[in-house]
């Protein structure tokens, strides 16, 4: 649900740079977001045309990255990577692990006219 | 807050945001060299061509999704600061005692601290005229469809509820355990609250919530006799998600293990209290 609030978001931070880097018509979001992230990658999707109505984003599209889950496992002293935040280390099983990577929730870039 | 919202007209007025200039260039018009590999047909100035492309450009924009909430959270919590104020964001699931817990810790501050309370619920007033009843300042803010406050609807509530120098505030967030995870509200600390007629598992089953909270509250202790609830293992599920967080026993209706709780905010609103540099002024 929160998935809405977030494309709000996105369309605020992008209409902002609008005036700043001198764009009217945005044809393309690319986001970043990461695997360990509270965000539904199709939940966004379908939030975002909605929002997107009748501002410069109408009709554009969301490309989405996904960023791996990285942690640290203390024991094995090794970068591994996890699925969820509860994961313990696939090698040795031992958690907690400390999250290095996949949380990102980040707006990359934008294809503008 | 509307010096920092500029509300209704989505821009930020009367601030500098670091993040802004992180990527501020001499020609606005030209796309970063950092760019992405994957369009590189975008990638020349004004003037190179590509055949359906040539009107096309990126931009790049290298922000959190959540830096306009965050903007407004770090404005709260400059406001809280300034204050002294210690602000705690109360979370759970609808149903966990909640509001019970916050009256019941109202009562027992009594006169030594002052309180007051933001209530956030899809609809109705009921939880804040709960909270007035027992004497203090309380705001509803009625999220509408909305499952979770933010830091603007906070900032604004401020405006209105305007919370003494030196005291307590207890934002009460939509009892949801998902989306509230991730909008900051400028808190000094994420309250997380679990009553033992839930599941154990619910640490690993919203594991982002856990993971935002510095403290959670096992409450209802006293259902325990007649609940299959498994405390040992609730704890380690949270512990698991958030090594650091810190888990208190209670129960609000019958007091047991208020008082750990009571501590809890009193330390807290102590360290509110210490090394403030710049003493604001109410307004």
């Amino acid at each position: 649900m929160h998935e809405l609030s977030l494309c709000e978001g996105i369309i605020e931070t992008v209409e902002e740079q609008a005036v700043v880097q001198q764009y009217s018509k945005v044809k393309t979001v690319r986001l970043e977001i990461g695997k360990l992230s509270c965000v539904e990658a199709e939940a966004m999707a379908f939030a975002f045309d909605a929002v997107a109505r009748n501002t410069i984003l109408e009709g554009a599209k969301l490309e989405i990255d996904e960023v791996p889950g990285k942690a640290w496992c203390i024991k094995c002293n090794e970068e591994v990577e996890i699925n969820q935040r509860y994961d313990g280390c696939p090698l040795c099983q031992y958690y907690p692990m400390e999250i290095r990577q996949g949380d990102e929730m980040r707006i990359k870039h934008v294809e503008v006219e | 807050m509307c010096t920092v919202c500029g509300c209704g007209e989505s821009e930020v007025h009367g601030h500098s945001h670091e993040q802004d200039h992180k990527h501020e260039h001499d020609h606005h018009e030209h796309p970063h060299d950092h760019a992405h590999h994957h369009h590189d047909y975008s990638l020349g100035e004004a003037g190179v061509h590509v055949a359906g492309m040539d009107q096309s450009r990126l931009v790049s924009i290298e922000k959190d999704i959540l830096s306009k909430n965050n903007q407004y959270a770090m404005a709260n919590r400059r406001w809280f600061n300034q204050r002294a104020i210690l602000a705690l964001n109360l979370v759970s699931s609808p149903g966990a005692g909640k509001t019970t817990l916050l009256t019941e810790t109202i009562k027992a501050l009594g006169s030594t601290s002052s309180v007051s309370v933001i209530e956030g619920d899809q609809q109705t007033s009921v939880d804040a005229d709960r909270i007035r009843a027992t004497g203090v300042k309380a705001i509803q803010i009625n999220t509408g469809k909305g499952c979770h406050l933010d830091g603007h609807m906070v900032g604004h509530a401020l405006d209105e509820l305007k919370p003494e120098t030196g005291s307590t505030l207890f934002i009460e967030n939509v009892g949801n355990l998902v989306c509230p995870a991730a909008f900051d509200l400028g808190e000094a600390s994420k309250v997380v609250i679990l009553s033992v007629t839930e599941g154990a598992d619910k640490p690993l089953k919203y594991p982002d919530m856990f993971h935002a909270a510095d403290l959670m509250i096992l409450n209802k202790t006293d259902l325990l006799p007649y609940v299959d609830f498994d405390v040992e293992k609730c704890c380690d599920y949270a512990r698991r998600i958030n090594p650091g967080i810190k888990i208190l026993q209670l129960s609000a209706t019958t007091g047991e293990g208020m008082h750990n709780w009571l501590n809890w905010i009193k330390l807290n609103q102590t360290l509110a209290q210490t090394g403030i540099t710049e003493q604001g002024t109410a307004s």
